[in-house]
């Protein structure tokens, strides 16, 4: 039954028009295009896609049952392994996972399984009415800490077990990173609360505004009563480059500048009260997902010239291939292989610019990749009034240091067992970024079920 | 929900409320903020606890109106409720006996010193306390005060009441008395608190400030509280909010402080104009 049809584009809006607003931006599949797209694939007996897939969704199932119209059993399919799959089919690197190992890309494109999961998982969401239905009662109760992908995931696996789960989360909405960090132009805040809320409907608890490390413990979590925690508290520390400078109004960094944007709507300010500035010229340092949001946002709070500004060559981005094209598409500049080495301010303390040098790529460093060199002489001044650093994230203390004998690395990242996610204390798991540093959303997922099997084994010989 | 039990109108722009939060109040120390919104289209801002009650599970704080959101929680009646009452935040004031301490706040500043004074009194400190405010209809919590203090010394700018000038001629009258200060804890607008610093600093008084910066989260995730501290940066949301005056650059606090006037005096600006409207 598979087609020799071309893989199917995502309908997007114009760059021109997007440019200035803040829905999003990939339009999804219409039903003939989704049906066309799986009949694309070719059913493998063996399939290679299931083995890329983090959570190890049952990918020819889905896609089956979508090339045969019925969406709302692909869609229960693929709610069997993966609880998010709006979420997941917009902002998993596909490239890099399942449809890495699709045998249709060896010769030519991969059948786009990201886009008919988010295809049927919108489908679900429009026209679906079904409920997960609740488990029999175990009688055992689990606190999860943190409400982002990896609490969440973890949380809605013991659900299915049985399991009593309370979610705790320090901000005022559940989400983590899909609520406050990626724009709502990549992935739309209704969808995600609409993913979560089908959570609640299995019986998670989730409760808001409790950051752990003040309000309560770990210690005092498994005192009061809950047999085993899970620490999913993400990688929600900023780094700054520690150049001069940095302190000026205008420097913000990313997690900042997307949680004033996304969490709070600053760009609905006034009718949304918290306040968000960009000047014309705006520089976004760091090359990752995290700088291609940031800058494209700034570009839709008004902008008129937003920089990447990124040490290493195009080549060595990390970002996705799909979002670096969505940026240039927009307009953004990419000023590659150049560094800022200081930040200046005016007399009123605004950024006006920011002092750089021009970079050379050398020999290759641990990392593999070749490390930039500065080139003598190159310093030259680039207008900014506004600098979003981007250059990554590290754990959040507040729960690592108030939590007595659990193993640290020297990273601040806690030390959990890869296979089993257990910590250092009996009972007490953790996974996604707190254990990784930053990664993936998926991959934070991923541990979050590898986390929520073996407490739950955990729970059934204790 | 966190619901308001008790208003109480301190000055005419300076309001108390009394909020059900018994979470927060079971850990609250002195110190310690809380991060508030008041509806869902609300920013979060950072609020010093005034006071915690963890029978009741209570936490009392105290609000000038300087802007949109400071108008709209002050303008919160009984049985109102905040949407986010989260905390408590930050790090608690280390309490110990240090000997005699003053205990200054200015304005609604006088409100976060309150438990700090009480925690001092009780670490068995001598606790002089000075209030300061622009003029005597100002002042707030003088009897509050006076209960958690052993003196209080009050000035106001234009003389209306107690010594006529600045709380740091309040710290000179200690001073001339013979007094030997131990340790300061100095709560109030920013030049107030970089006045105080100053003035100890030959002196070689311990002098501790609560900073009040920009805070998004409040739980060290953004860094948009951050401050300048001897030379490091600082998050004011975890490291503090308490720091040591005599290496807080309190121009630099000033200026980060200032970046969003506009867009406040927008806001504000729009809640104004509504009340007009609604004749309020």
């Amino acid at each position: 039954m598979a087609s020799k049809a071309p893989r199917h584009d995502m309908p997007c809006q114009d760059p021109i028009v997007r440019g200035k607003n803040f829905s999003e931006v990939a339009l999804g599949y219409t039903v003939e295009t989704a049906a066309e797209e799986a009949k694309r694939c070719i059913q493998c007996k063996k399939p290679k896609c299931v083995e890329g897939c983090p959570v190890g969704v049952d990918i020819p199932q889905f896609i089956n049952k979508i090339a045969e119209g019925e969406h709302l059993e692909a869609a229960s399919i693929l709610k069997g392994k993966n609880t998010l799959p709006a979420i997941c089919g917009r902002v998993c690197p596909q490239e890099s996972q399942c449809e890495a190992q699709c045998i249709l890309g060896v010769k030519g494109e991969p059948v786009a399984i990201g886009r008919l999961e988010r295809f049927a998982a919108d489908y679900e969401m429009a026209n679906g009415t079904s409920k997960l239905e609740k488990a029999t009662p175990s009688g055992k109760k689990v606190a999860v800490i943190g409400a982002g992908p990896a609490g969440l995931t973890c949380a809605a696996e013991l659900a299915r077990k049985g399991h009593a789960v309370t979610v705790l989360e320090a901000l005022h909405v559940a989400g983590g990173v899909l609520m406050y960090g990626i724009p709502e132009f990549r992935l739309p805040k209704a969808i995600v609360q609409k993913e979560i809320n089908s959570l609640k409907d299995m019986g998670v608890e989730i409760l808001v505004n409790q950051v752990v490390g003040k309000v309560t413990s770990v210690q005092e979590l498994l005192a009061n009563g809950y047999d085993a925690v899970f620490i999913g508290t993400g990688a929600g520390l900023p780094y700054f480059m520690k150049i001069p400078g940095e302190n000026y109004n205008g420097v913000y960094s990313a997690n900042e500048f997307l949680t004033r944007s996304n969490l709070m709507k600053a760009y609905d300010f006034p009718n949304h009260a918290t306040p968000i500035k960009v000047g014309e010229q705006v520089a976004v340092l760091g090359g990752g997902n995290v700088a291609m949001d940031a800058a494209r946002t700034a570009l839709r709070l008004g902008a008129k010239d937003v920089y990447i500004v990124y040490r290493r060559s195009m080549t060595e981005l990390p970002a996705r291939v799909e979002e670096v094209h969505h940026a240039e598409e927009e307009g953004i500049q990419f000023k590659i292989l150049t560094n800022p080495i200081a930040i200046n301010g005016d007399e009123n303390g605004n950024v006006k610019s920011m002092t750089c040098l021009k970079y050379e790529l050398g020999e290759p460093d641990a990392s593999g990749r070749r490390r930039p060199v500065a080139i003598e002489g190159s310093e030259f001044e680039l207008p900014v009034q506004t600098v979003v650093v981007s250059i990554g994230q590290g754990p959040n203390p507040l729960v690592t240091t108030t939590t007595a004998g659990l193993e640290l690395n020297k990273w601040g990242n806690i030390v959990a067992d890869e296979t089993t996610m257990a910590t250092s204390i009996p009972g007490v798991y953790a996974g996604g970024d707190i254990v990784t540093g930053a990664a993936t959303v998926i991959l934070a997922m991923g541990a979050g079920k590898t986390a929520a099997a073996s407490i739950d084994a955990h729970l059934m010989t204790n | 929900m966190y619901k308001v039990v008790k208003r109480r109108q301190l000055a005419d722009i300076i309001t108390l409320l009394e909020v059900e939060a018994p979470e927060v109040a079971k850990k609250a120390q002195p110190g310690e903020f809380v991060i508030v919104r008041q509806n869902e289209e609300s920013e979060r801002i950072p609020l010093t606890i005034m006071d915690f009650n963890r029978d009741k599970g209570t936490i009392t704080i105290v609000i000038q109106e300087v802007g949109y959101s400071s108008n709209l929680i002050t303008r919160m009646q009984e049985g109102d409720s905040f949407v986010t009452f989260v905390g408590p935040l930050g790090q608690a004031t280390e309490m110990e006996n240090y000997g005699t301490v003053l205990c200054i706040g200015g304005g609604v500043g006088i409100a976060p010193v309150h438990p700090i004074a009480r925690g001092l009194k009780e670490a068995g400190n001598k606790v002089i306390s000075i209030l300061g405010a622009r003029t005597k209809d100002l002042l707030i919590l003088e009897d509050e005060m006076r209960a958690v203090s052993n003196e209080v010394v009050i000035t106001t700018d234009d003389g209306t009441y107690g010594m006529k000038g600045f709380v740091t001629h309040g710290i000179q009258s200690v001073l001339d008395q013979g007094i030997k200060v131990d340790a300061i804890w100095a709560i109030g607008p920013v030049v107030m608190m970089k006045s105080v610093a100053n003035f100890t600093r030959p002196l070689g008084i311990k002098t501790i400030v609560s900073m009040n910066p920009v805070m998004v989260d409040g739980t060290g995730m953004c860094g948009a509280c951050r401050l300048d501290v001897g030379g490091e940066t600082k998050f004011a949301c975890v490291d503090g909010p308490e720091f040591d005056g005599h290496k807080v650059d309190f121009d630099l606090a000033m200026k980060r402080s200032a970046f969003f006037k506009n867009e406040e005096a927008v806001a504000y600006g729009k809640v104004k104009c509504q009340c007009a409207k609604e004749g309020k």
